[in-house]
């Protein structure tokens, strides 16, 4: 017999799984998940999550794409091999803002998309999750919910009771 | 006061004598469809047979697409001045063809990142269409000015790379600003259309048969698993990403009209360019989307995802947008005669009364007096009409192009170096032939990309709200 991963539970509606999430979150739980195919409105306070760390991502990439922007432009005109070309400064901010309020977003952009996947370990070729035999249906039209047997208070029998207690169906034991 | 009081504690008397009329949400998804529902008939669209209609679109737009190989492969081998590009004429059809692609791109980012920002939620059903045009818009844009640099092997000096010369690009030149604006533009729209593909992408993969299309959906899913802990950075960083589209997508066509706003030149040297250029690029944009969506409605049977209220929200942006362009068009001549500048005001009749005056009322009755028609309710609800004036959008957004580039060139300061612009046989092959690119591009995202953002659309319809019973 291989390693358990955890339980899970198929719900119907984004109610069921709503208010049973809310449930599994006043029972203590910390390492449990909600599978849903698509975000479902409230959610991160049913589940008790905190907010995301994305926006630092996104910060510390805007910051250095302003910074890269005035630099290169202020190294190649000014530093490097300056030219005079219509009688214009070599550097001044003010015409390599356009560049540098481009670099800022390009960069905060990368910041976020790739902010996104390190916040979420994604991407990941294989997870224990998808062994569940309904898991076809989870990005369809069903809702999940995941107890893990890592969690301090896992107890097969007592999750057991308590996925069917909060109105959970098909309840299977996943492998890892 | 005594009202005023009360209204902070109860509800107004007022409102029981008035009788305020219930105006009920628009659905976004009609005849109450299931979340299966919505999966099987956009997942259908890849997962189906390859239609025969497919395919003689695909053939007849490859076709169209050589024109342009064969045009740049004659200039490549010949030289730039087979554009129809002499002097005063340095910016001919290239340059106009540049604007009226990227204008055409800014109606996606603005469904899906401003839209996004004011919570409209109708968005939801073409915004990936809508992307995925903005996306193969630039890809087009982007020949012309690479071509039109000269000598193309070069174009990579435009990029602060090190080359042989050890000499870098000017950032004291609207082109440079340009090059960044426009490239930063195709990246951050890539990331933005990618993002939002990957958990529609990851149903896809959960419903593939076969093993090549299970690898190939299940390496671009990521192995997305529709966890909650992911939804709620994936929806954060979606939101930080339609902040970061709004800024860039107003700057992008603002950087663009510098080009023309930077110079001396009478008819370019006004500060009204910038928000006129914004305004008209989605204008022209929304005019594109409303001319690809209303086909692939009537094909796939999209009625109840892209209902007659998503037709007339886009019907009225373009009302909207049309008008603030017809704005523009009348502030420029006022400011004309404002300015007392007798260049500036010859520039402006000779417009519209001189050589070109073909194509500048053109550019009005397409672009001032079409979208006025959708005032009216019976034509809005008519696809065929509004299918034809999105067309007329189009044309006539790009004859603004043609007005604003050639006029002012053609007969600027001194009447010794005037002359009268004809675009030759090679403008002509390069410019039809990007229709065709465009269109491969688009017929290929729709055979193998979900064509609309179905995890969104699911969370918008009623029955996705958790507190309802």
């Amino acid at each position: 017999m291989t390693k358990e991963f955890g339980q899970m539970a198929l719900f119907d509606t984004p109610a069921d799984i709503f208010h049973a999430a809310e449930k599994v979150r006043d029972a203590g739980f910390k390492k449990w998940d909600v599978f849903t195919p698509f975000p479902i409105h409230g959610m991160d306070d049913a589940m008790g999550l905190k907010r995301s760390r994305v926006p630092l991502f996104t910060l510390i990439g805007g910051i250095i794409g302003f910074f890269t922007g005035m630099f290169i432009a202020w190294y190649m005109g000014e530093y490097d091999y300056n030219l005079i070309v219509g009688g214009k400064p070599y550097f001044s901010p003010i015409f390599t803002f356009p560049v540098a309020y481009e670099m800022t977003i390009l960069l905060a952009a990368f910041g976020t998309f790739f902010g996104m996947f390190i916040t979420n370990m994604l991407p990941q070729h294989y997870h224990s999750a998808m062994n569940y035999k309904n898991w076809p249906q989870i990005t369809d039209d069903k809702f999940a919910l995941m107890i893990e047997s890592k969690d301090s208070k896992y107890d097969k029998e007592k999750v057991k009771e308590l996925l069917r207690e909060i109105g959970g169906k098909e309840i299977e034991e996943i492998e890892e | 006061m005594t009202n005023l009081e009360q209204s902070t504690t109860e509800r107004p008397a007022i409102l029981d004598e008035v009788k305020p009329a219930e105006l009920p949400r628009r659905e976004l998804v009609a005849n109450n469809r299931s979340f299966g529902w919505i999966t099987d008939i956009i997942c259908g669209i890849v997962e189906q047979k390859t239609p025969t209609w497919w395919w003689v679109c695909f053939i007849i737009s490859g076709f169209i697409a050589t024109f342009t190989g064969m045009g740049l492969l004659y200039l490549v081998s010949t030289g730039v001045g087979v554009w129809g590009l002499k002097n005063p004429f340095g910016w001919g059809w290239a340059i106009v063809n540049f604007v009226f692609w990227i204008g055409i791109g800014h109606a996606g980012t603005l469904i899906s990142a401003i839209l996004c920002l004011l919570r409209q939620k109708w968005r939801t059903s073409i915004n990936r269409a809508a992307e995925a045009m903005t996306i193969f818009a630039v890809m087009c844009a982007g020949i012309f000015p690479l071509f039109h640099v000269g000598r193309v092997w070069f174009a990579w000096w435009l990029f602060p790379l090190p080359n042989s010369n050890s000499i870098w690009p000017n950032f004291r030149s609207p082109l440079e600003w340009d090059v960044f604006a426009v490239s930063t533009y195709f990246t951050v729209s890539l990331l933005f259309w990618y993002m939002g593909m990957i958990p529609d992408l990851a149903t896809i993969r959960d419903r593939a048969k076969s093993k090549i299309r299970k690898i190939a959906y299940g390496v671009l899913a990521l192995g997305w698993r529709g966890s909650n802990r992911h939804w709620s950075n994936y929806e954060m960083a979606y939101l930080l990403l339609a902040g970061l589209s709004t800024p860039l997508v107003l700057s992008v066509h603002t950087i663009v009209s510098f080009d023309f706003a930077a110079a001396n030149l009478p008819g370019w040297h006004t500060t009204i360019f910038p928000p006129y250029f914004v305004a008209g690029a989605i204008f022209s944009g929304f005019g594109m989307v409303l001319t690809l969506l209303l086909p692939l409605r009537a094909i796939y049977g999209l009625h109840d995802l892209i209902t007659q209220y998503h037709i007339d929200c886009m019907c009225k942006i373009v009302l909207a947008t049309g008008s603030m362009v017809g704005y523009a068009y009348a502030m420029e001549f006022f400011i004309a005669w404002y300015g007392a500048n007798p260049y500036e005001g010859f520039a402006f009749v000779n417009r519209a009364f001189g050589p070109y005056a073909w194509a500048y009322w053109i550019m009005i009755s397409c672009n001032v007096i079409s979208p006025h028609l959708f005032w009216f309710k019976k034509i809005r609800e008519n696809t065929w009409f509004v299918w034809i004036v999105s067309i007329i959008v189009n044309v006539g957004m790009w004859f603004e192009r043609f007005v604003i580039t050639v006029t002012s060139l053609a007969n600027d300061y001194l009447p010794s170096s005037w002359d009268y612009f004809s675009p030759t046989i090679v403008d002509i092959f390069t410019f039809f032939g990007t229709f065709g690119f465009f269109s491969v591009l688009f017929l290929l995202f729709l055979r193998f990309l979900p064509l609309m953002a179905f995890a969104e659309i699911k969370a918008v319809s009623p029955q996705a709200d958790p507190h309802k019973h």
